[in-house]
């Protein structure tokens, strides 16, 4: 039946969409990085003196830190000083005030890669936040976010706007020097989201940042901090394109949410950085830091990632779950064909009483690639009667692919429960000539199986988003009907 | 892995409006047969040829075959997590659709015709939201193989083993499904162990099928023969 692993994998092989470069002028710093680099982003930005400390003693701290080898990736040693920190389309004056002034060679790449940024944002009733390159574009609905009294903007501008906010909350989840790339980004991190949702609101619409890494050498740190007061809620999405270059280019984000008593806070992720191509060349290193912290009670966190892109993924988008009765989720689907490498999973930290956690992973691995679920589930003596549930799903399609998982325990409180499932299938002849035998083509069982497979991950993301997903996977959103 | 023969010569015409039983020891070959017949490629078929409506069937791929309207009940139908058993039906009936050139069945219509021939099957309402096969028991995945048979409408039906692991109530609801789908224009190969069966699928053919070969052929008859005397008479005889 080798005839139909082909065709899974040709299915599964499918060329990058996204991978056009848009011609178009920018801003850059030169490569290379030393504090003069870090305090020039700052005075490009016009940051405040707190912000500049706070990043210089980042980049102080950096140089005496490690890169993690801990990780199942493999890849050549970055040169941090070939990189360039800051580039920024460069715009007739300053940043744009309105979609109007934005370049239209990028609301045309915007366009062409289908993010609802104009008109289609309305009709999709998502308030768009781009970052192409290191800064943010345009961020559409500010007006309507606004009357509700939510604050969505870039992170320049919430420094600019909202310094207080900024100075508060900024490290306060993923602290300066929290790890390797965490530092990294919070000593050059250029641009990003900021999401304040105040108490007692429910957010109006679905908020979504699209990033895009456009320059080439240039490496992408942005930073995205999302406040949700007492008994506020918000949904927010991002998703992740770049041209295809043979280079590689770094990709180190930190995200950073506050829930705070009663709040909610879903984070849903579509990745589809260029993963490189067939023999792994070139593609986008994914080193990402993402935590929430559930501060107060009944407060609940839910990541909900699909990773289908990047060379190598590295991150864990984790939950602290600190309140009294809080909540963390933590879907996943990771793909990881030719020569991709994914090592993905989360933390679960339960600190306080009664906290409780669900883990829903999903690797599929095919071609070449190495497919990780690596997770943490960690009981302090003070999370009385803490629940965790974990399942932990691979899908191998072809003989030369891997999926390993790596789960922690720590339970130090005796009244916790955790569970753990884990499972690991090949993509089943039998499943294939089932469907083959119904007069269903290869391509459609196969997307058939997988979407299956993806189905309780995919349930989680907001609907238009689900599409996408489904779409990335080559899965017609029919498949979920039911 | 490769290189043993199991089927070495079988013979046989069926033709429109007739349905024929397939019994035989275990290891004889049946289950390998419906399998070759289907188009699984794990088997190689090193010599002889086999004929559908005219065509050159093994020339076909699996779902080439499926869509000319060749059906396979699966002894052991396999589960397809989170994929919604009405889902892939409807993917199955509107390929089958497309490839003659027809529309694709539209959602309500498409509901309706389901639900009539669950009807059929005794099914209840909760076999629409459920996985394929997903935690359905031995008798509920047969069930649901002759359903999907229904709905096909398949010009050549192989049901392999299909009343195996059913209780008398179930086999009785089974078998009325398939005598549902007789008609002059369809053909039924029945692939079992059991003369009991054939009580309620009245075959116009029973054959023998033993070490890969076809023995003999009969009627009816044979078949409560078989029932009586087992097995062994006909591999004596064949003994020269």
């Amino acid at each position: 039946m080798s005839s139909k692993i082909q065709d899974v994998e040709a299915l599964v092989n499918q060329k990058y969409r996204h991978g056009f470069v848009t011609d178009i002028e920018s801003d850059s710093l030169p490569p290379g990085l030393d504090e003069d680099v870090v305090a020039a982003i700052s005075r490009k930005k016009h940051e405040p003196q707190f912000l500049l400390d706070w990043r210089l003693k980042a980049f102080r701290h950096w140089q005496t830190m490690k890169e993690p080898v801990w990780a199942h990736v493999h890849y050549k040693p970055i040169d941090y000083q070939d990189i360039v920190y800051y580039s920024a389309p460069r715009a007739p004056a300053n940043a744009p005030k309105s979609l109007d002034e934005v370049d239209p060679k990028l609301l045309a790449t915007y366009a062409k890669l289908g993010i609802p940024l104009h008109e289609r944002a309305r009709l999709a009733g998502v308030a768009v936040d781009a970052v192409f390159d290191s800064v943010s574009v345009a961020t559409t609905f500010k007006d309507k976010l606004g009357k509700a009294g939510v604050i969505f903007c870039s992170f320049s501008d919430a420094v600019r706007d909202h310094p207080e906010l900024i100075e508060r909350h900024l490290g306060s989840v993923v602290p300066a020097g929290d790890n390797f790339f965490a530092a990294l980004n919070s000593a050059v991190f250029s641009d990003g989201s900021f999401v304040y949702v105040p108490p007692g609101v429910r957010c109006p619409m679905e908020l979504s940042t699209y990033f895009r890494i456009n320059a080439a050498k240039t490496g992408q740190f942005e930073r995205t901090l999302i406040i949700a007061a007492e008994g506020a809620s918000v949904s927010y999405l991002e998703g992740c394109t770049a041209p295809m270059r043979d280079e590689n280019q770094l990709h180190a984000a930190v995200v950073e949410l506050v829930a705070l008593d009663d709040a909610r806070i879903k984070y849903s992720t579509v990745q589809n950085w260029y993963p490189g191509d067939e023999n792994g060349l070139g593609g986008i290193f994914n080193f990402v830091t993402k935590r929430g912290e559930c501060r107060g009670r009944n407060s609940k966190i839910s990541w909900t990632q699909v990773e289908t892109g990047s060379a190598i993924t590295w991150k864990y988008p984790s939950c602290v779950l600190k309140g009294e009765n809080s909540v963390g989720e933590f879907y996943s689907v990771a793909v990881a064909n030719n020569y991709q490498q994914a090592d993905t999973g989360t933390k679960m930290i339960h600190i306080g009483r009664n906290t409780r956690s669900t883990i829903v992973a999903k690797g599929i691995s095919a071609g070449h690639a190495e497919n990780v679920y690596r997770g943490l589930v960690k009981i302090l003596p003070s999370a009385e009667g803490a629940r965790n549930f974990t399942q932990c799903d691979s899908l191998l399609m072809g003989p030369t692919c891997a999926a390993h998982t790596f789960p922690y325990m720590e339970v130090k409180n005796p009244t916790a429960t955790v569970e753990h499932e884990a499972s690991t299938s090949k993509i089943g002849e039998d499943q294939l000539f089932y469907c083959l035998q119904r007069g269903i083509s290869a391509e459609d069982a196969v997307n058939m199986i997988v979407s299956g497979f993806c189905k309780v991950v995919f349930k989680e993301l907001p609907m238009e988003f689900a599409v996408e997903a489904q779409n990335l996977l080559s899965v017609s959103l029919e498949g979920a009907v039911g | 892995m490769a290189g043993k023969d199991i089927l070495k010569g079988v013979d046989l015409e069926v033709k429109a409006g007739e349905v024929h039983a397939i019994m035989g020891p275990n290891g004889s070959g049946k289950s390998t047969l419906a399998q070759v017949l289907a188009g699984r490629t794990d088997y190689e078929v090193t010599e002889g040829s086999v004929l559908f409506e005219g065509r050159d069937l093994l020339a076909l791929a699996a779902e080439e075959r499926a869509r000319a309207g060749l059906f396979l009940g699966f002894q052991y139908p396999v589960e397809i997590p989170g994929v919604n058993n009405v889902y892939l039906l409807k993917a199955a009936l509107n390929a089958k659709r497309k490839a003659a050139g027809l529309p694709e069945v539209d959602a309500y219509d498409f509901l309706a015709l389901i639900k009539q021939k669950m009807k059929v099957m005794q099914m209840s309402e909760s076999f629409l939201t459920r996985g394929v096969n997903e935690g359905f028991s031995g008798g509920e995945k047969k069930r649901n193989e002759v359903l999907q048979m229904l709905v096909l409408e398949p010009k050549l039906a192989i049901l392999d083993e299909t009343d195996s692991g059913l209780d008398i109530d179930a086999l009785k609801v089974v078998s009325m499904g398939v005598n549902s789908l007789r008609d002059p224009t369809r053909a039924v190969v029945l692939v079992t162990h059991y003369q009991r069966l054939l009580d309620y699928i009245v075959p116009d053919f029973v054959h023998v099928l033993s070490g890969g070969r076809i023995l003999k052929s009969g009627d009816r008859s044979l078949a409560l023969e078989l029932e009586k005397r087992g097995y062994d008479w006909v591999l004596e005889d064949q003994t020269p």
